[in-house]
C-alpha cells in the first residue's frame, strides 16, 4: 500500500510534467488540426535555455547557494526564449502552409522537430549535461510514504501555471478569440477577428508552457540531453489524445494519468516497459474511444 | 519489332536479373567491400521506399512505423536462419548440390518467412488502425512500431538488449537488388491495375471513393499488408548482410528517414522513390566529414521541400522509356 501511495505521488509529480507539454499540443491541435510534432523539441530547448541560465545565476551569486529566486528567474526566461522560438516557428513554417493539405503541415512539423533536435546536439552537444542545482533537495515524509520540496514546487508551479491558462482561455479577449477560431476560422475571421495573431498566440502560450515543462523536469531529473523531448513529446500528445484532444482540462487529466500509469508501470512491471505502455493506451484509447475522455464528437461533413 | 505486355515486362525482367548476375560476378569483386556495402544499402532503402510509397504514395495513409514492419522480418527471418535453417545447412554439408543451392535457399525461405511475419503484423495492426485518418493514423502507426519495437526488446531468445548476433551472412548484392526490382516490379503493375485505380481514389477522396462502391478500408489494408511485406523482407536482407541486430536501429527515426526518402522523391512517383534512397544514401557517404550535419540537412531539405515543392521531386511523374530518346528525334 505505502508502495502504491508512494508511486502515486512520484507519479503525479511526472503527470504535471507531461500535462504541461499536453496543453501546448491540445492548444495547437484544437486551433489549427495540426499535431505540432516539434512541440517536445520545444521543450527541450526550454530545457537548455534554463541549463545556460541557471549556470550563469549560480556563477555570478556571491553567496553560490541556490535560491529559490533564481529558480522563477531561470523559469521567467526560459518560458520568455520559448515563447520567441515559437511564434519564430509558427511564422516561418505553419502559416505559409495555412492553406495547403493538412499531410504537408504535419510532415513539416516532423521536420521542424528533426532540425531541432539534431541543431541542438550540434550546438549543445549531444552529451548528457546536469541542471544546475536551482533549489536544494529535501525530502519530507508523512508515514512511510517520502515526498521531496522539488516534487511541491514542480506540482505548485504546474498548478499556478494551469490556472492561469485557464483565466486566459476563459476570462481574456484573446481568449474568447481562441476558442472562436478554434471553432470555425472563416466566421471568426469574418466576425473581426484576426485568425494569424490568435494563432501565433497560441503558439507563443503553448510553447511557454513548454519551457516552463522543461525548467521543472531539468530540476525534478537532473539530466537533459538534446534527444530528451522526443519520448516526452510523444507521452505528452497520447496525453492530449487521451484527455480529448483540443480539450484544455482533458490535456491535464490525460497527463496525470499518463505520468501515474507510467511509474505504476516501472514500480509493478518492468522498466523497460515505461515507453510500451504509452503507446497501448494510445492504441487503446483510439480504438474504444477515439475523441478520448471528455471529447465531443464532430460530426464529419462531406 | 515493338514488344507490348506481358511479353515486353517478363524479357525485361530476364535481362534485369542477368545484368544483376553479372554485375554480381565482376563488378562486386572488383569495388571492394565498401561499395559494395553502399549499393546493398540503397538496394535495401529502395525497397523500403518503394514499398511504403505504395501505403503513404498511392493509398494516402500516412504511416509512420515503417521501422517496426522492417525489425520484425528482420528478427523473424534472423531467428529463422540461427536457429533452424543455419545448422540445416551445416548439417547437409557444403558438397555438391547442397553447397551451390544451399545458402541462397536458405535465405529465400529466411526472407519470406519474415515478410510474412512482417504481413500478418501489418493485418493485424492495419484492421484496427486503418479506420484512423490522417494524423490519427501517424500516431497510431508510430505507436505500433514502438510497440514491436519494445516488444522485441524484451524476447530474450533473440537477444534482446544485446541485440541478435552471429546472423549468417546470405546476403549479396544480387539478392538485394533483386527484391528491389521485384518490389518495384510489383508495386508498379499493382498501380496500373484495377486495384490500384482504387487506391489512388481512396487517396484523393476516401468518401467520394466509398460513394463509388470501393471497399477502402479493404484496399487500403492491402496496400497495408503489401508494404509491410517488403519492408520486412528489406529488414530480412539487412539482417543477413551484417549479421547482427538491435532494435536502436528500428527507432521512430528509421520510420521517419524511409518517409523523407518518399516525400522528398515525390509521394505516388516511383522513379522518386528510387532517385531518392538512392541518393540520400550516397550523399552521407560522401559528406562523410560533415557527418554531424547530415541529419540538420535532410530535416532542414524536408521543410523547405514541403515550403517550396510539396509534391516532391519527381511530383507523382514516372520515368518513361522516351525519355532517353532526345527530343528532336520525336516526332
Amino acid at each position: 500500500m505505502a508502495q502504491f501511495v508512494q508511486q502515486l505521488v512520484n507519479g503525479l509529480s511526472l503527470g504535471a510534467i507531461y500535462a504541461l507539454i499536453a496543453l501546448g499540443y491540445t492548444m495547437v491541435y484544437g486551433i489549427l488540426r495540426l499535431i505540432n510534432f516539434a512541440h517536445g523539441d520545444v521543450y527541450m530547448v526550454g530545457a537548455f535555455v534554463g541549463y545556460y541560465l541557471g549556470r550563469m545565476l549560480n556563477a555570478g551569486s556571491s553567496s553560490s547557494s541556490p535560491s529559490v529566486l533564481n529558480f522563477f528567474l531561470v523559469l521567467g526566461g526560459s518560458m520568455a526564449a520559448c515563447a520567441l522560438l515559437g511564434f519564430i516557428l509558427e511564422r516561418a513554417a505553419y502559416r505559409p502552409l495555412r492553406r495547403a493539405p493538412r499531410l504537408n503541415a504535419l510532415i513539416t512539423a516532423i521536420g521542424i522537430s528533426l532540425l531541432l533536435e539534431n541543431l541542438g546536439q550540434l550546438i549543445f552537444g549531444a552529451d548528457p549535461k546536469d541542471f544546475p542545482t536551482l533549489v536544494e533537495r529535501t525530502s519530507y515524509s508523512i508515514g512511510i510514504v517520502v515526498f521531496s520540496n522539488i516534487q511541491i514546487i514542480v506540482i505548485g508551479t504546474s498548478i499556478v501555471l494551469m490556472l492561469g491558462l485557464q483565466y486566459i482561455v476563459h476570462r481574456t479577449k484573446m481568449g474568447t478569440a481562441m476558442r472562436a477560431v478554434s471553432f470555425s476560422h472563416d466566421a471568426s475571421g469574418l466576425m473581426g477577428i484576426n485568425i494569424h495573431r490568435v494563432i501565433s498566440f497560441t503558439f507563443v502560450l503553448g510553447s511557454a508552457l513548454a519551457a516552463a515543462a522543461g525548467i521543472l523536469v531539468g530540476i525534478y531529473n537532473p539530466k537533459i540531453d538534446p534527444l530528451m523531448g522526443i519520448m516526452p513529446g510523444l507521452k505528452a500528445f497520447v496525453a492530449a489524445v487521451l484527455g480529448g484532444i483540443g480539450n484544455v482540462p482533458g490535456a491535464i487529466v490525460g497527463g496525470l494519468i499518463m505520468g501515474v500509469a507510467e511509474t505504476l508501470t516501472v514500480g509493478y512491471l518492468s522498466s523497460t516497459y515505461r515507453d510500451a505502455i504509452t503507446f497501448v493506451i494510445l492504441v487503446a484509447v483510439l480504438l474504444f474511444r477515439p475523441t478520448g475522455l471528455f471529447g465531443t464528437t464532430a460530426r464529419a461533413k462531406v | 519489332m515493338k514488344l507490348h505486355g506481358v511479353t515486353r515486362t517478363l524479357l525485361l525482367s530476364l535481362l534485369y536479373i542477368a545484368v544483376l548476375a553479372v554485375l554480381g560476378q565482376t563488378l562486386i569483386p572488383f569495388i571492394g567491400p565498401y561499395y559494395t556495402q553502399v549499393l546493398i544499402f540503397i538496394g535495401i532503402n529502395i525497397t523500403l521506399a518503394v514499398s511504403l510509397n505504395l501505403i503513404l504514395g498511392f493509398a494516402g495513409q500516412f504511416s509512420i512505423g515503417h521501422a517496426g514492419f522492417m525489425a520484425l522480418g528482420g528478427y523473424t527471418s534472423a531467428a529463422i536462419s540461427f536457429y533452424f535453417l543455419g545448422p540445416l545447412l551445416a548439417q547437409l554439408g557444403t558438397g555438391g548440390m547442397i553447397g551451390a543451392v544451399g545458402e541462397p535457399a536458405a535465405l529465400a525461405v529466411a526472407l519470406l518467412s519474415g515478410g510474412i511475419a512482417a504481413s500478418v503484423a501489418g493485418l493485424l495492426v492495419g484492421i484496427p488502425t486503418l479506420r484512423l485518418r490522417g494524423d490519427y493514423l501517424a500516431i497510431a502507426t508510430l505507436g505500433m512500431g514502438e510497440i514491436i519495437r519494445v516488444v522485441i526488446l524484451n524476447t530474450d531468445f533473440v537477444g534482446g538488449a544485446r541485440g541478435f548476433t552471429d546472423i549468417p551472412r546470405w546476403t549479396t548484392f544480387t539478392w538485394v537488388f533483386l527484391v528491389a526490382g521485384l518490389c518495384v516490379l510489383v508495386v508498379r503493375n499493382l498501380i496500373a491495375s484495377t486495384m490500384g485505380r482504387a487506391l489512388i481514389a481512396v487517396r484523393e477522396d476516401e468518401d467520394a471513393a466509398a460513394a463509388m462502391g470501393i471497399n477502402t478500408t479493404r484496399y487500403k489494408v492491402f496496400a497495408f499488408v503489401l508494404g509491410a511485406f517488403f519492408a520486412g523482407v528489406a529488414g530480412g536482407l539487412q539482417a543477413h548482410y551484417l549479421q547482427y541486430l538491435h532494435t536502436n536501429s528500428f527507432t521512430f527515426l528509421r520510420s521517419i528517414e524511409i518517409v523523407v526518402f518518399v516525400i522528398l522523391g515525390g509521394g505516388g512517383s516511383i522513379t522518386g522513390s528510387v532517385i531518392a534512397a538512392s541518393v540520400l544514401t550516397i550523399l552521407p557517404e560522401a559528406l562523410r566529414c560533415a557527418e554531424s550535419w547530415r541529419m540538420v540537412i535532410y530535416s532542414a531539405l524536408l521543410v523547405v521541400m514541403m515550403l517550396t515543392r510539396p509534391q516532391g521531386l519527381m511530383g507523382g511523374r514516372e520515368f518513361q522509356w522516351s525519355w532517353l530518346i532526345p527530343t528532336w528525334r520525336k516526332k
